[in-house]
């Protein structure tokens, strides 16, 4: 769980990086997720190092989501007389809603790889063959926007408590000073990379990008 | 005070349990919370009822052998045990909902008391250190250095209530285990079974139904003696490396 998790960060933090490419300019984006499929050419087929990428990813999908059946089958076996009144005095509410939290991004997900990467599904009926247009025609739509954004709020949230847990799961936080970073790593890491994955929707529905 | 109370009454671990309600008068402020519920078993057993049972027994917050869920809070709304919780924490025309600790590991013997021997089965299978017994050996033969000695120390004062698997939204045990991981463990008496250790009681923790740990921190909140999260990151280092050596 930890480990794929921390793929997962290393993976969104790296994507989040590339879309704010939309700030540069259609030229630039395109010429981006261009050279994404040529890395590595031509020691690498084309797509090589992007299929190796793909495979990591699903991978840890696979060991991300079956840990988290067995955690909350576990879970369920437990306790299964629940309390009539229970409080939550100090955890945080993304701790409590990873469960939910996470499915809703698996949603998310499905619909994000149709939308970009399997089908190219351009929801206002342009041209989808040009990754820069394909985004600003996405964006401008403003329900789509907030699919995202409300996607994004899920994943700020996962990444939330994700990071601090997945230090606590690898022993690395043996002392109060170091859960207090790991706690703001996981604000950090939350912010950054929601924030910055927002950012790109946001300044299409504004139209500076377009 | 007045109060209200709602208290689960369960007649034996196979039958169906329900809250039930009592109306209690003429209670102290001053009234540990066991000793507001024991005038509440006096008067019911005035009325020729049965009485409410409920684990007790040192009274001063060393034991852990008391616990309830108290309005939704393992031992209620202080950072102490049961016993040493007052009436002053309410006000008076509350009503207060006691619940036993719920967790499927440790099953319902009566009304408010739970078998929590699944916690005595863990020590077993490796909260222990092999000491030879016989005459004390000489204390300074074996040095602790300060601040392992201290968090030792402060995580040794666990009295395995189970207030930590009561909180735990997943039900899980291991803030009670990583106290007795990192209690053990940053001592040199502990080292010959470090590893093992933590590989045996995490297979015994699985083996009586507890949850996995999604660090939460319900647990440590809930603790009477303020155990903190970082034993259970402890708990998982030891589980590393002890995965490494191969055990």
């Amino acid at each position: 769980m930890a480990v794929s998790g921390l793929i997962f960060i290393g993976f969104v933090l790296t994507h989040m990086y590339g879309n704010l490419k939309a700030f540069a300019g259609e030229e630039s984006f395109n010429e981006y997720a261009h050279h994404l499929r040529t890395i590595g050419e031509p020691m690498l087929p084309e797509s090589g190092l992007l299929w190796v990428i793909r495979l990591v990813l699903i991978v840890s999908l696979v060991v991300h989501v079956s840990s988290a059946l067995i955690l909350a089958r576990r879970a369920g076996a437990a306790r299964t007389v629940k309390y009539a009144v229970k409080k939550n005095k100090h955890s945080s509410i993304s701790s409590r809603t990873m469960r939910w939290g996470g499915l809703t991004i698996l949603v998310f997900l499905v619909w994000h790889l149709l939308n970009f990467t399997i089908v190219k599904v351009n929801p206002s009926g342009g041209e989808t063959d040009n990754p820069y247009q394909l985004m600003v025609d996405t964006f401008d739509l403003w329900w789509m926007t907030l699919i995202y954004l409300a996607a994004m709020a899920a994943l700020a949230l996962h990444l939330h408590h994700g990071t601090f847990s997945a230090m606590q799961t690898l022993g690395w936080t043996n002392s109060a000073a170091a859960r207090t970073r790991a706690r703001t790593a996981g604000w950090v890491l939350a912010i950054v990379i929601a924030g910055g994955f927002s950012l790109v929707p946001i300044f299409v529905l504004l139209g500076v990008i377009d | 005070m007045r109060l209200t109370l709602k208290i689960w009454r369960q007649e034996n671990a196979s039958a169906q349990g329900a809250l039930q309600t009592y109306d209690l008068d003429g209670i102290s402020a001053d009234m540990s919370f066991l000793e507001m519920l024991d005038v509440l078993n006096e008067k019911l057993q005035g009325e020729g009822q049965e009485p409410v049972a409920f684990d007790h027994d040192c009274r001063e917050g060393i034991c852990g052998t008391c616990s309830l869920m108290i309005n939704g809070e393992a031992h209620g709304p202080e950072v102490t045990t049961t016993c040493q919780l007052h009436m002053r924490s309410f006000n008076d025309g509350d009503t207060i909902t006691i619940e036993p600790w719920r967790a499927d590991a440790f099953p319902v013997v009566r009304d408010l008391i739970v078998d929590r021997s699944a916690f005595d089965r863990i020590i077993q299978s490796g909260g222990f250190i092999s000491a030879n017994t016989g005459s004390a050996p000489e204390a300074n033969s074996v040095p602790a250095p300060r601040d392992k000695a201290m968090r030792a120390f402060n995580v040794a004062t666990c009295i395995g209530c189970g207030a930590c698997v009561a909180a735990c939204p997943n039900g899980s045990a291991s803030l009670f285990m990583g106290a007795k991981i990192t209690h053990l463990g940053e001592l040199p008496q502990g080292q010959p079974e470090r590893y093992s250790r933590v590989v045996d009681m995490v297979a015994q923790h699985d083996h009586e139904g507890f949850g996995g740990c999604t660090n939460i921190g319900e647990c440590a909140s809930a603790c009477p003696k303020e155990i903190p999260l970082d034993v259970i990151s402890q708990l998982n280092k030891d589980l590393r490396d002890a995965m490494r050596m191969g055990l």
